[in-house]
């Protein structure tokens, strides 16, 4: 059964083989096995899931079964869940019971699916590797056998890792960098960051409001696509969410990519790529050729500021995002406060791990006086051309094509010493946040035995058009049903 | 050394509006405590705001009515501090594009002249909790069912330059708001709050001086006492060649002192930046039309009506039209009391003497217009002296009774006004006073005279058992005793 | 771009977060190199650019002013570090 894609669990369950209740105890057994050898899992929800499974049951018994009825999932541990521990991979939340569902979790409740818990993380989604969630990192199920331990990409990595190891066939995730496609990459797996707007952030716990999104991950584009028919759509909970109605994501996985007209940013295939991870890249791409796409190169002029004006950004807008974290009204308090002061600045300390310290402060720093200018404001400018580089882009072509990450998976501790060689992992993915365009990571070959990923970026709200592009490539291909091992 | 005095005042009006300004909560006054307090209030993890129409409505409409631009578009932004009283660790607020653009208020002064005061803008923000200082085993409680009420921040230009200057403008502001319905304008509760800015400058100077904020002051006999407290402090640091340090201060009306509310670290740094989780407002026409059909009448329109409709003087007329509430009971009474000049006399003196004593607002007064217009007609058609009204006025107040003529009646307080009647009485009482008659008589100075005919009062009054119309006693008096 | 001992201690007060000597060392080296990254931007440019707040060129929605919440106050309290008679406690504060 672990095996089985979303799809096919979902014909199990309407076929009448397998209960709710019966496919949701295989998949706990499965990760009480398992998950001690990836630490994919913050909290394994066992009771809740059961009484979701049983109320499954009872749903498709009433004759009012979605195709995501009884079909087991996880939710990244930022994602307020009600009545589960929803910690952000912190210190500071690991008290923390929401008595809210986030518009997600609301969404995957009323089509039925079953929650099996929350996954690890990189702590409040800042970091590529999972390396600095409170609860531990999570390994990577790529490269166990090999002896060294491989990050499984961050900050979404205990969903990457969860779907990779099939505890799961599908973990939502959440994108603000980069934190869903490279971790989906570094695990061989497909997810998709919505275009910003696309899918309800209310109840996704903020770290930079105008760069978060939340998305699918699972291990194929028709899977993905079923996630986001159930994520996406209008809630006025959330000001920046569009009003636009969604289409149906699986109905136009099959129209054929015939005069598809793929650029390539030539700015992402520089010297700088190594020769192995672009080889697979443009096998990649000579697939989608076969298929009747036809490829030229196109420019992004801006494309080398990105990540500067992520690191103002995202920051600054966390530094504010985080200020609630003080020991007040929920989560973690230092003890023996002697004072207000002491209370803040001791929760805060202690409550939040380095990463997040060092980016409250970088952002604390960015937004200033004397710096605001200088730092915020043109990083905002330099947004806006970012923004125009694709906007002209798009008129030429139809999606863009480019490596997901500058190499594949790397070893536990290799970059945690120096925050800025762990920001440079997001060096493919940073633009389109900050554009706030969609963007798909496909499972595309291996390079030194690692799963490497194709992104393919696309238009504002041409998530159906990405899904399509991604499920024909994987008609023809078979990197995204390999098993780690 | 002759000073200049150069004020500007910031006003916190708190919104009527029934939910808060980023949430479906309800800000019905005197819950109890974080009863209204919401996931969003709380700033619960994954929470955003979603801003409230009527908010912007009332906002707008106060942009109208203080002849102010409106802002088309307006952006949020993010004002960031820690404070107890503010869960998200910033307050959401409008800095750059505000709601409502330059206006102006015009105030009148006692020497009968008017001056322009300038609004430099008015932002919608949101307010914060409160902080209950009761010791809890040494911690400060904390009540989050205020934190994100609507407020509209009201900047004036610093173009006042005494304390009534300041007054008038405030007292105008509450009636403007007051008329509009946006706001109830209790300042017991907290619904209208004041900052002054005061700096002082040598008197011609064109160079502004250091100024200090007194924050929080919400009446305004403590803004008028404040700001002569505040003028005298700096006043004494400059002559004595000090200079003026820029802090907010703290004023305490009861022991008329102030104290500097400056912390020990920097002053904050609040990093304000556009809020990403709030788009631009955007108003259109359609927003504004509706805004102004919905203006009632305001101040200025409603004194000149008064002036015209019921030929009261200008200062009468500005003091009963300031406040809409005060100015409904006037037309209450007016209308039921034929005579608008009595009307207003006991408007603007009993009746807010009494409520002011009481501690009472016009909303709260035991008396409606109706009662005392039915009291204002009995004074005009004679049948109550003012002594008599007095009583009455009272018993209506006290609740004995809630019928003017029942108290007239139970009271036996019905002036006699016969003439012929009273002048029999002053014929008796005449004839046996005749020592005094003659004293009067010879007198020539008419003042010694009018206050010899006192004399004759008491006696009179006795004789007709407190019931003689006083006026018609003194006009009889004076044609008997002739000279 | 480096930031000096002084700044990084004045901007962990402003984001109330306790530092020590020895982290602000290693602050003083982290947080220069991110700035150094950052300084990238000042060669951009940007002369005449509208800064983007939002990726989505849209206006706010405005909600009716409908009460739509209930008091929750039992559920929010049952998580919180120290409440009494329905009051969040913190250090007494001192205006």
């Amino acid at each position: 059964m672990h095996n089985k894609s979303v799809a096919e669990l979902s014909r199990e369950l309407e076929s009448g083989r397998v209960s709710s209740v019966e496919l949701t105890q295989q998949f706990l057994e499965r990760i009480r096995q398992e998950d001690s050898k990836y630490n994919s899992f913050i909290t394994v929800s066992e009771e809740q899931a059961l009484a979701e499974a049983r109320a499954a049951d009872e749903m498709r018994a009433a004759g009012k079964a979605t195709p995501w009825t009884g079909v087991p999932f996880a939710q990244k541990d930022n994602f307020c869940t009600h009545g589960v521990r929803t910690s952000c991979g912190s210190r500071m939340l690991d008290n923390f019971v929401p008595s809210y569902d986030s518009a997600v979790t609301g969404n995957f409740r009323t089509a039925g699916a079953v929650c099996l818990g929350k996954t690890n993380m990189d702590e409040f989604a800042m970091g590529s590797s999972t390396e600095s969630s409170f609860y531990g990192p999570t390994i990577n199920p790529w490269g166990l056998g090999s002896g060294s331990r491989r990050v499984p990409g961050g900050s979404s990595g205990g969903s990457a890792a969860a779907v990779a190891a099939r505890l799961v066939p599908a973990a939502t995730g959440s994108d603000t960098g980069g934190s869903i496609r490279q971790p989906a990459a570094f695990c061989g797996i497909t997810g998709l960051k919505p275009t910003y707007g696309r899918v309800s952030r209310h109840g996704l716990v903020a770290f930079a409001s105008s760069l978060d999104q939340a998305g699918p991950m699972a291990r194929s584009a028709e899977d993905v696509a079923m996630m986001l028919n159930v994520m996406a759509g209008p809630d006025p909970r959330d000001s920046t969410c569009t009003e636009q109605a969604t289409p149906d994501y699986t109905a136009t996985l099959n129209e054929p990519l015939k005069g598809l007209k793929i650029g390539l940013p030539r700015e992402y295939f520089s010297d700088q790529l190594s020769p192995a991870m672009e080889a697979q890249v443009h096998n990649a791409i000579r697939e989608y050729e076969k298929l009747g796409a036809t490829v030229r190169e196109v420019s992004l002029p801006h494309a080398s500021l990105a990540i500067a004006a992520y690191y103002v950004i995202a920051p600054a807008e966390a530094s504010a995002n985080l200020s609630r974290f003080d020991g007040v009204r929920y989560g973690y308090r230092c003890e023996n406060p002697e004072d207000l002061m002491d209370l803040y600045t001791r929760s805060r300390a202690e409550g939040f791990g380095n990463e997040v310290k060092r980016r409250i402060l970088v952002g604390t720093y960015a937004l200033s006086a004397g710096y605001y200018d200088a730092y915020y404001l043109k990083a905002q400018k330099v947004r806006r051309l970012i923004q125009q580089d694709f906007i002209n882009a798009f008129k030429d072509v139809d999606v863009l094509m480019s490596p997901v990450t500058p190499s594949p998976a790397f070893v536990q501790g290799e970059k945690s010493t120096d925050p800025v060689a762990m920001y440079l992992e997001d060096i493919f993915t940073i633009a389109a946040n900050l554009a706030g365009i969609p963007a798909m990571s496909v499972p595309a070959g291996f390079v030194d035995g690692m799963p490497v990923g194709l992104q393919i970026l696309g238009d504002y709200f041409s998530e159906a058009r990405l899904l399509n592009a991604a499920h024909q490539f994987q008609q023809v291909t078979d990197w995204h049903q390999r098993e780690p091992q | 050394m002759q000073w200049d005095i150069v004020i500007g005042l910031e006003i916190h009006v708190q919104l009527a509006t029934r939910t808060k300004i980023f949430s479906g909560s309800s800000t019905a006054f005197g819950a109890d405590p974080n009863t209204q307090a919401s996931a969003i209030d709380l700033a619960m993890p994954g929470t955003l705001p979603v801003p409230n129409e009527e908010a912007f409505r009332y906002a707008v409409m106060f942009g109208l009515a203080t002849n102010a631009e409106i802002g088309r578009r307006s952006v949020f932004e993010r004002k960031n501090y820690f404070y107890p009283d503010l869960p998200k660790g910033y307050q959401t607020t409008q800095l750059a594009e505000p709601i409502v653009g330059p206006g102006h208020v015009d105030i009148d002064l006692s020497d009968g002249s008017t001056k322009r005061i300038r609004i430099h803008h008015a932002h919608l923000e949101e307010d914060a909790g409160k902080s209950l200082h009761e010791d809890y085993h040494g911690m400060t409680g904390i009540d989050l069912n205020r934190a994100g009420t609507p407020l509209i921040e009201v900047v004036t230009e610093p173009d006042m330059s005494n304390a009534e200057e300041a007054v008038a403008f405030a007292k105008k502001l509450h009636g403007i708001v007051t008329s509009l319905g946006i706001c109830d304008g209790d300042m017991s509760q907290g619904s209208m709050r004041f900052d002054v800015n005061i700096s002082l400058k040598p008197k011609g100077s064109d160079t502004l001086g250091t100024r200090t904020e007194t924050k929080n002051l919400n009446s305004f006999r403590f803004m008028e006492q404040a700001i002569a407290h505040e003028v005298e402090r700096q006043m004494d640091i400059l002559e004595d060649g000090g200079a003026i340090t820029q802090e907010t201060r703290l004023y305490n009306g009861e022991r008329d002192e102030s104290r500097s509310m400056r912390t020990k670290e920097e002053a904050n740094d609040y990093r304000y930046f556009p809020c990403p989780d709030l788009l631009p407002v955007v108003i259109d026409d359609a927003f504004i039309d509706d805004a102004r059909a919905r203006l009632p009448e305001l101040p200025d329109a409603r004194k000149a009506r008064f002036r015209e409709q019921y030929g009261l003087n200008d200062y009468d007329a500005g003091v009963l039209s300031a406040d809409a509430r005060l100015a409904a009971f006037f037309e209450e009474t007016a209308s039921h009391g034929k005579d608008a000049k009595l009307a207003a006399n006991w408007v603007q003196g009993e009746f807010s003497a009494r409520l002011n004593a009481e501690e009472k607002t016009v909303a709260d007064a035991p008396i409606t217009g109706a009662q005392l217009g039915a009291l204002v007609t009995r004074i005009a058609d004679n049948t109550l002296s003012s002594s008599g009204a007095k009583k009455v006025f009272d018993a209506l107040w006290t609740g004995e009774s809630d019928k003017v003529d029942a108290i007239i009646e139970a009271k036996g307080l019905k002036q006699v006004s016969d003439t012929g009647a009273l002048e029999a009485m002053v014929d008796e009482v005449l004839g046996a006073m005749p020592e005094q008659v003659a004293q009067y008589q010879g007198e020539e100075d008419p003042k010694k005279r009018k206050k010899m005919l006192g004399g004759f009062m008491g006696p009179l009054m006795k004789a007709s058992r407190g019931q003689g119309n006083p006026k018609l006693f003194n006009e009889i008096l004076v044609r008997r005793l002739g000279g | 771009m480096s930031i000096s001992r002084e700044d990084i201690e004045k901007v962990a007060v402003l984001a109330r977060i306790k530092v020590d000597s020895e982290q602000v060392s290693v602050l003083e080296q982290d947080l220069g190199n991110i700035l150094n990254l950052v300084d990238q931007l000042s060669a951009a440019d940007t002369g005449s650019v509208e800064p983007l707040s939002h990726p989505l060129d849209a206006v706010q929605r405005l909600r009716p002013d409908v009460v739509t919440e209930a008091n929750q106050r039992e559920a929010f309290q049952a998580i919180a570090p120290a409440t009494e008679d329905g009051l969040y406690l913190v250090p007494r504060v001192i205006e």
